[in-house]
């Protein structure tokens, strides 16, 4: 996972893809405020210390789905860490996400499990068929984004993937299409 | 769930008081309906079988009590941890008689009701098929079945029986009656010394002695000891911990009770792993029900003991279970480990004297100090005492959780208690210990397992995972995938894990892409030996294993993919090609699927895949109703089921 170079921005591919996030930017400085917000929120319940940075980061990740920079900079300058040594920690762990994601998250498990029964014919197709590398990006549509995960602890019903709560048991690349309409976002 | 009508106990008296009233209560207790709802049962709705149940149960209230089942009196519910068969799952277990109902569905529950419950019937197609692939007959007790049968539980002793949320519930079955024993009846010195003489091993993995962790960190004299919890349990297939913390959750605590008692500890941390947010949800439950029954806190049960437990979760590090590197991330830093020299009795979490244990050996403790020193040691083998929880996964009949002790053979394990191999194919290997592990070949199924020998053999005991192999999966792209895996957890600290783990994933990704050379082999060979001598922490030094142990075991498989640009398993991509054979009818559906139109071929007639055309992305073999499409590789047919 690298740091995204600039704030909001996926990965821009297309065309179409650049106009949309111009639309982003313009309605950017109500998103920034929210951000910011509920960054403030959430360090309200922790004390200011450096001790308290990962739980901080974990709350900010579950609540906006990624660790948008002023968010990091906000921590920062609250916990009195230096700037470098957030973005450390944010992209140390596999936890936090430092790029948006899109409406749904397909997560496919690929512990050794999985492995042997097939998870790496998954993670192919779905990169393949929504165009996104796991970790990075989001598919065209803005729906999903995919990820891998190292074990779901579903080991039995192998290869697994999961959208939201949802688990699929026993994929095969042949039904990842339908998967992927049914959870399509209205 | 009131354990002591709100207030808190105050006394060991009060809390043996308490758990009598409630086993007398539980004599009344005619049967007790568990549904399982561990990871395996929930993701195949074990929720809403449950709820399901409790409607049925309501609306046969009346029959019930006419039949002498008086709901919460005399018939209870309850959704229980990990029963341990996932691939049976959704499992409903009946006690006492201990009917085991499987792939149950929400709709079955009215029979449950109906017939199990009032008329004393079993329903016979959720009953469980003994040998399904050798047509043997249904069992009806779980007891009868060799995946229960052949197991002893110890850590898992309460995980599928309790309900995690219900402290009474634990304390009928025995819960705290160890902790009573060590605080009222025991010196601390007594504890330490009853865990040494068990000969306790830590379960996490390096397998150090317990009771002598314990012992040193009682010589530091400091005024604060700091105990941990390891419940980072990030071995991809190993998910025994998170049973034990979703399924049993005041074992953990009991013991880390017993081993604060011990250590005079007063503050404690259980950090559990990011994807298991249920796991937190029961601990922290758990640990709000004891603080308010007078079991943590300031002044437990009356004597002046004090222990405040924490949970943090872990921030999704691989790297984080390894014990200096989990310290530094309760500190709120990046957790990269430490050199071994400094030891983490003396100068651990926040460089104060501390104390970190796996999951399953806390939940040993109690065990132990309840049933005695000698009881535990007498099971096992001569340096490897106890018992231990496995996760038997892969291409495993019997997918699921396990405990078994130390000595039973690999054959044991696989072949009786999971059953053999998925479609009776081949047994090729075991891989044991997770990404530091190896793997096993056939001819180690005979190895007794315990820390010692697999060691020996270039495994490793680990956490506990297990994961099946057979003549499908590729030894080369089984290291590779471990190795990948290790780049994306290795924290970058020092160099010989850092770089070296790169360098063999190239070496390891020309093999598999057919571009690997003569010599690769031997220069793979002198990278593992520098990694094992040369890295800092265990994570590095074990990183090498799934390749050496793999090159020992299999290495004429690097070789055909190095020398013939073969993939005997039909696994490697670049080494396959799909084709399809003249039992085609040409029913078109491959066609159809086909994401980069490869397949061509008119209606009812053979089909043919463009070679140049194909990416090998399996679709066509995963829709083919027929299994008309091979994989080859070297002009030979290697097909691979894509689905097991």
């Amino acid at each position: 996972m690298t740091p995204s170079k600039k704030a909001g921005v996926g990965s821009p591919r297309s065309g179409a893809k650049t106009s949309k996030t111009k639309k982003k930017n313009g309605a950017g400085k109500n998103a920034s405020k929210v951000i910011l917000a509920a960054t403030d929120e959430i360090l309200a319940h922790y004390p200011l210390e450096e001790a308290s940075l990962i739980m901080v980061l974990q709350e900010l990740n579950d609540q906006l789905n990624w660790l948008p920079p002023k968010a990091l900079e906000r921590v920062a300058k609250k916990l009195n860490v230096p700037f470098g040594k957030v973005q450390g920690v944010a992209t140390f762990y596999r936890a936090f996400s430092l790029k948006p994601k899109g409406k749904k998250t397909v997560k496919v498990c690929t512990g050794t499990a999985c492995h042997v029964r097939g998870a790496s014919m998954l993670v192919d197709e779905l990169k393949r068929s929504l165009e996104v590398e796991p970790g990075e990006g989001i598919s065209e549509d803005g729906n999903f984004s995919l990820e891998t995960v190292n074990c779901v602890g579903a080991c039995a019903m192998a290869p697994v993937a999961m959208i939201g709560d949802h688990y699929y048991a026993s994929m095969t690349p042949g039904n990842i299409a339908k998967m992927l309409k049914k959870e399509k976002p209205e | 769930m009131t354990s002591s009508n709100g207030k808190p106990f105050g006394s060991v008296k009060n809390l043996l008081k308490r758990a009598e009233k409630i086993l007398k209560e539980r004599k009344k207790l005619k049967q007790e309906i568990r549904v399982c709802a561990g990871p395996g049962c929930i993701a195949l709705g074990a929720k809403d079988i449950h709820k399901e149940l409790c409607k049925q149960l309501d609306d046969h209230k009346k029959e019930l009590e006419a039949a002498g089942l008086e709901l919460n009196v005399t018939l209870s519910e309850k959704c229980t941890g990990c029963h341990g068969m996932c691939e049976a799952g959704p499992i409903v277990t009946i006690e006492p008689e201990g009917t085991f109902y499987t792939g149950v569905k929400p709709r079955d529950t009215k029979k449950i009701v109906e017939k199990t419950l009032l008329k004393d019937q079993l329903v016979d197609p959720l009953l469980y098929q003994l040998g399904h692939h050798r047509g043997g007959g249904k069992v009806k007790h779980y007891a009868d079945i060799p995946f229960y049968s052949l197991q002893l539980r110890v850590a898992l002793r309460k995980v599928g029986v309790v309900d995690p949320t219900n402290f009474d519930d634990f304390l009928a079955e025995g819960g705290f009656q160890a902790f009573a024993k060590a605080i009222a009846e025991m010196t601390p010195e007594d504890v330490i010394d009853q865990v040494e003489k068990s000969g306790l091993r830590g379960r996490g993995g390096a397998g150090f002695s317990t009771g002598r962790k314990w012992r040193s960190a009682l010589r530091v004299k400091e005024d604060r000891v700091w105990l941990i919890c390891n419940g980072d349990e990030g071995d991809p297939g190993a998910f025994m911990d998170r049973a034990i913390m979703e399924g049993d959750p005041y074992s953990v605590l009991e013991g880390m009770m017993i081993g604060a008692y011990a250590l005079g500890a007063t503050d404690a941390w259980i950090y559990v792993r990011h994807e298991y947010p249920l796991a937190v949800e029961h601990l922290q439950m758990a640990i709000d029900k004891l603080t308010n029954a007078g079991l943590l806190g300031e002044n437990i049960l009356g004597t002046g003991m004090t222990l405040n437990v924490r949970i943090s979760r872990g921030g999704g590090a691989f790297v984080c279970g390894e014990s200096s590197a989990l310290m530094r991330s309760l500190e709120g830093k990046v957790g990269e480990p430490r050199a071994k020299y400094v030891r983490s009795v003396e100068k651990g979490l926040h460089d104060e004297p501390t104390v970190l244990n796996n999951v399953e050996t806390f939940t040993c403790v109690p065990a132990i100090i309840d049933k005695g020193a000698e009881w535990f040691a007498s099971m096992g083998r001569e340096k490897s005492k106890g018992t231990k929880a496995f996760s038997l996964v892969g291409k495993v009949k019997h997918t699921g959780l396990i405990e078994v002790p130390m000595g039973r053979t690999l054959r044991e394990i696989i072949f009786d208690i999971g059953g053999g191999i998925i479609d009776d194919r081949p047994f090729k290997a075991v891989q044991t210990g997770g990404p530091s592990g190896g793997c096993l070949p056939a001819g180690k199924l005979n190895l007794q397992v315990d820390f010692d020998t697999l060691a020996d053999a270039g495994a490793m005991m680990g956490s506990g995972g297990m994961i099946v192999m057979d003549d499908h999966t590729c030894m080369v792209d089984v290291a590779k995938y471990f190795i990948n895996f290790l780049i994306g957890e290795s924290c970058g600290k020092c160099v010989p894990c850092r770089e070296g783990l790169y360098q063999l994933y190239d070496l390891l990704n020309k093999i598999t892409n057919g571009e690997g050379k003569p010599g690769d082999l031997e220069t793979i060979e002198t990278l593992c030996h520098t990694m094992e001598v040369a890295s800092l922490c265990a994570l590095g030094k074990s990183a090498p294993y799934p390749v050496t142990s793999t090159i020992k075991y299999f290495r004429e498989e690097y070789e055909e993919h190095i020398n013939d640009g073969v993939c005997r398993a039909g696994v490697c991509p670049k080494l396959i090609v799909y084709h399809i054979n003249d039992d085609c009818n040409g029913c078109e559906v491959c066609r159809k699927h086909c994401p980069t139109n490869a397949i061509t071929g008119e209606k009812k007639k053979l089909h043919v895949i463009d070679p140049d055309l194909c990416i090998s992305c399996g679709i066509c073999k995963s829709v083919c109703k027929f299994d008309t499409i091979d994989i080859m590789s070297g002009g030979k047919i290697v097909s691979r089921d894509v689905v097991a």
